[in-house]
């Protein structure tokens, strides 16, 4: 379960804030989708959910760890993001990166790494980061792997793959991490339009695994045939919520 | 990729030291391990008595004076000759101890005895005034006539200091030549290194004539067929032995070891064998007999083995199997300076990239600060520096440690904008992805960003490898004899710029290659997702 409440947020030097009075809940299991034109604050809000990117005020609580703004210093550490990791990977930090081990998230560009195979792609992580042993998360990888579809390709570089393979396999990589809440941004603008059922198919098979998932989009087609919720992003706060027939038929 | 928190340690330190290096020159001292200030002159003058207790006299003297002064002999390169070599050695003798000559750039003889990296200079030295406000001087050894050469059968040729006026003339720079052709309104052209360039653009009409001293006049005009060497003198200058100024005991030993050579014909015997004996020298040393010899074997010898130069095949057979030691000795230290100096520069190199990337301010501001300075600063100051100027700061380095760090921290500059594109060029999507994944910085740094840097780096990272391979040659300037040098003294010893020209490159091919090679395998093996996809 992931709970979001009254977040805000300001960029320096901007006049209204990108995100404020920002609460909804997503119950376990589910597959939300957050929809909103350009410039709702759909990415920054999926950055805030998956610690990458510092809020002003409220709190994110996932499977009862709540991390509330301010207790990171939030002005210091974003412009340790942007400026760079070495001096901020201390103290205060520790709390809102801890999100990061909680929280998978799909990026719309997927960001594999080109210069490792797919198999390494989904190992590196639990390897370095949680000191799994290299055999159990070859293991496990290859299980995603397979669950996914790509049993075949776990030696390929990510070049080798079709754009719908390279997001399964972000997706794997994701879920190599055994996170509480899985991510995605945009999942269907860096593929064909002919993909779009390949992507609901994907997100449903990772549902009947019982993930919570949170999709943001501006593709109301994807909202309408894969949700169990919609809510409604605009001017940086949820204005609706409800099943995806019923918001969505409201607000075309 | 793997340095911690001692890194940035590191490289405050270097910065440290350019500033230190920088600052002026105050009276700090900084305490090293093989700091060893000279003898102040205040106390117990013992110069005599370390030369005694060592057994042997360093002297310096640059090699690529050539003949007849200190030079490689061209039949059997591996050994110095010269009538300086002779004399060092008489000297020596007479103090009791061996000769050991080091090698040092001509125009830095002076700055090398005051470091203290030999007991005197030896080679060529005119006395004059200015020098003994750095130097003591022995008294003289030599006098050389200065002649003037012209090209033969040239109608128009200068043949007196008022027919010089505005005609281009060669000489060397900084001697007694060289004022009086400026005092006689000549267009003066000096040359830095060998003697025969002078005289080749002489005989190519690049100029008019050449005035020089005696001895380069009788090695290197007289013997080319196509020039003329005046008869008449045109002023006269005096060779002495330098020596630190408050080395008086050497000095006082070493002018009686001159005097009793003189009185014995030692001096004379020496000058006769290499056909330099002239009326002016036995005045000055009062000696006798005034004539030279009709037989000089040393000039002969040297004139049989240089006179004359065999077609490229035959050197090639004949001759340069000979300089195969000195120059793989040369290549050796050439490789052993460059390896060491790029195993400095890239890890600072690193830093500096990474500090200035991802670095708090101030770090990122003092590794463009470094950068900028290394960058923007001749490799040659750096290293003058470093040699020559920290001394004033109680910092003795030995030559290779200078040599290795000026290259080091220089090119250090280089790798980090080379590192530093790499680091550019990876998406910071990349970062963020791991991250995301709960990698910390540094493990998304070792394990996600820099084998993707890496690999665009490399290519004009193996460039500057190269670049410092050529580079390295400036090691030279701290007695370092790596390759060039070994080039310069072998061709102005055998009188063969060309064919041993030819001989150095391949050496510098033999060196480099294998670099480049291997740089091409590890760009491929890191790049080996891409040629997957591609296929």
């Amino acid at each position: 379960m992931i709970r979001v409440r009254d977040l805000e947020l300001r960029f320096a030097g901007a006049v209204t804030p990108v995100l404020q009075a920002l609460s909804f809940e997503v119950r376990e299991g589910a597959l939300a989708v957050i929809v909103g034109a350009s410039g709702a604050g759909k990415t920054t809000l999926l950055r805030c959910l998956a610690g990458l990117q510092a809020f002003d005020r409220g709190a994110i609580e996932v499977d009862g760890l709540a991390i509330a703004a301010g207790e990171e210093g939030g002005d210091r550490y974003r412009r340790g993001l942007l400026g760079g990791g070495w001096s901020t990977a201390a103290r205060g930090v520790a709390r809102l990166e801890s999100l990061r081990g909680r929280v998978g998230l799909v990026f719309q560009s997927f960001e594999l790494f080109p210069h490792l195979s797919v198999l390494d792609n989904l190992t590196l992580a639990p390897r370095r980061a949680k000191g799994v042993a290299r055999a159990e998360a070859e293991t496990r990888a290859r299980q995603l792997l397979a669950d996914l579809g790509l049993a075949e390709k776990y030696e390929a570089f990510p070049e080798q793959l079709s754009g719908g393979q390279r997001q399964r396999v972000a997706i794997a990589r994701a879920l190599a991490l055994e996170p509480r809440v899985l991510l995605y941004d945009e999942p269907t603008s860096a593929l064909d339009p002919s993909l779009r059922g390949e992507v609901v198919a994907t997100l449903r098979r990772v549902r009947a695994g019982g993930m919570t998932q949170i999709v943001v989009s501006h593709d109301r087609a994807l909202a309408r045939e894969a949700a169990d919720e919609v809510l409604v992003l605009e001017g940086g706060t949820i204005v609706a919520r409800g099943a995806p027939g019923v918001v969505l038929d409201d607000r075309v | 990729m793997r340095r911690r928190a001692a890194a940035p340690g590191f490289l405050i330190f270097a910065l440290l030291f350019v500033a230190v290096a920088l600052s002026a020159p105050g009276r700090a001292r900084i305490a090293l391990a093989d700091a060893r200030p000279a003898a102040p002159p205040s106390a117990a003058d013992d110069s005599l008595a370390r030369v005694r207790a060592r057994g042997e006299l360093r002297w310096g003297a640059d090699p690529q004076g050539g003949a007849p002064y200190v030079f490689q002999d061209p039949m059997d390169p591996n050994h110095l000759i010269g009538f300086e070599v002779d004399l060092a050695g008489e000297i020596a003798g007479k103090l009791g101890v061996k000769a050991r000559p080091v090698a040092g750039q001509w125009e830095n003889l002076l700055d090398l005895l005051d470091r203290g990296d030999f007991d005197v200079a030896l080679n060529g030295i005119e006395v004059a005034d200015e020098k003994l406000r750095v130097c003591a001087l022995s008294t003289p050894y030599y006098v050389a006539p200065e002649r003037l050469a012209v090209r033969k059968g040239d109608g128009n040729a200068p043949c007196s200091l008022e027919a010089l006026r505005g005609r281009p003339a060669g000489t060397l720079p900084g001697s007694l030549a060289e004022r009086i052709l400026v005092r006689a309104g000549a267009e003066v052209r000096t040359y830095e290194g060998g003697q025969d360039e002078i005289y080749s653009d002489l005989e190519l009409g690049r100029t008019d004539a050449v005035l020089l001293d005696a001895p380069i006049a009788r090695y290197y005009g007289e013997v080319e067929p196509g020039l003329e060497v005046l008869g008449g003198t045109f002023g006269e200058v005096r060779y002495a032995i330098a020596l630190r100024k408050q080395d008086v005991a050497l000095q006082t030993a070493i002018d009686r070891a001159l005097a009793d050579l003189a009185r014995e014909g030692r001096l004379r015997a020496i000058y006769q064998s290499w056909g330099l004996w002239n009326v002016e020298t036995a005045a000055l040393l009062g000696d006798p007999q005034p004539a030279q010899a009709p037989y000089a074997p040393a000039f002969e010898t040297w004139r049989a083995a240089v006179g004359k130069m065999p077609p490229l095949l035959e050197r090639l057979r004949d001759r340069y199997p000979a300089t195969f030691a000195l120059f793989a000795r040369g290549a050796l230290l050439t490789v052993v300076v460059s390896v060491v100096a790029m195993a400095l520069a890239v890890p600072i190199g690193v830093l500096l990239a990474l500090s200035r990337k991802y670095g708090p301010r101030p770090l990122a501001w003092l590794a463009i600060g470094y950068i900028e300075f290394f960058r923007g600063t001749p490799l040659l100051v750096q290293l003058i520096m470093i040699y020559f100027g920290l001394p004033e700061l109680g910092v003795r380095l030995d030559p290779f440690v200078a040599g290795t760090l000026a290259l080091g921290l220089n090119y250090a500059a280089a790798e980090a904008e080379n590192y530093r594109a790499g680091l550019e060029s990876v998406p910071v999507g990349q970062l963020e992805a791991s991250w995301a994944l709960g990698l910390s910085t540094r493990q998304a740094l070792r394990w996600v960003v820099a084998p993707q840097a890496l690999r665009i780096a490399i290519p004009p990272a193996t460039n500057d490898f190269i670049a410092l391979l050529k580079d390295s040659s400036l090691v030279s300037l701290v007695t370092l004899t790596e390759l060039t040098k070994t080039y310069l003294n072998l061709a102005s010893a055998m009188r063969d710029h060309l064919g041993l020209g030819l001989v150095v490159a391949a050496w510098y091919l033999i060196v480099s290659l294998p670099f480049a090679y291997l740089a091409r395998r590890v760009e491929a093996a890191l790049g080996r997702h891409l040629r997957a996809a591609g296929t």
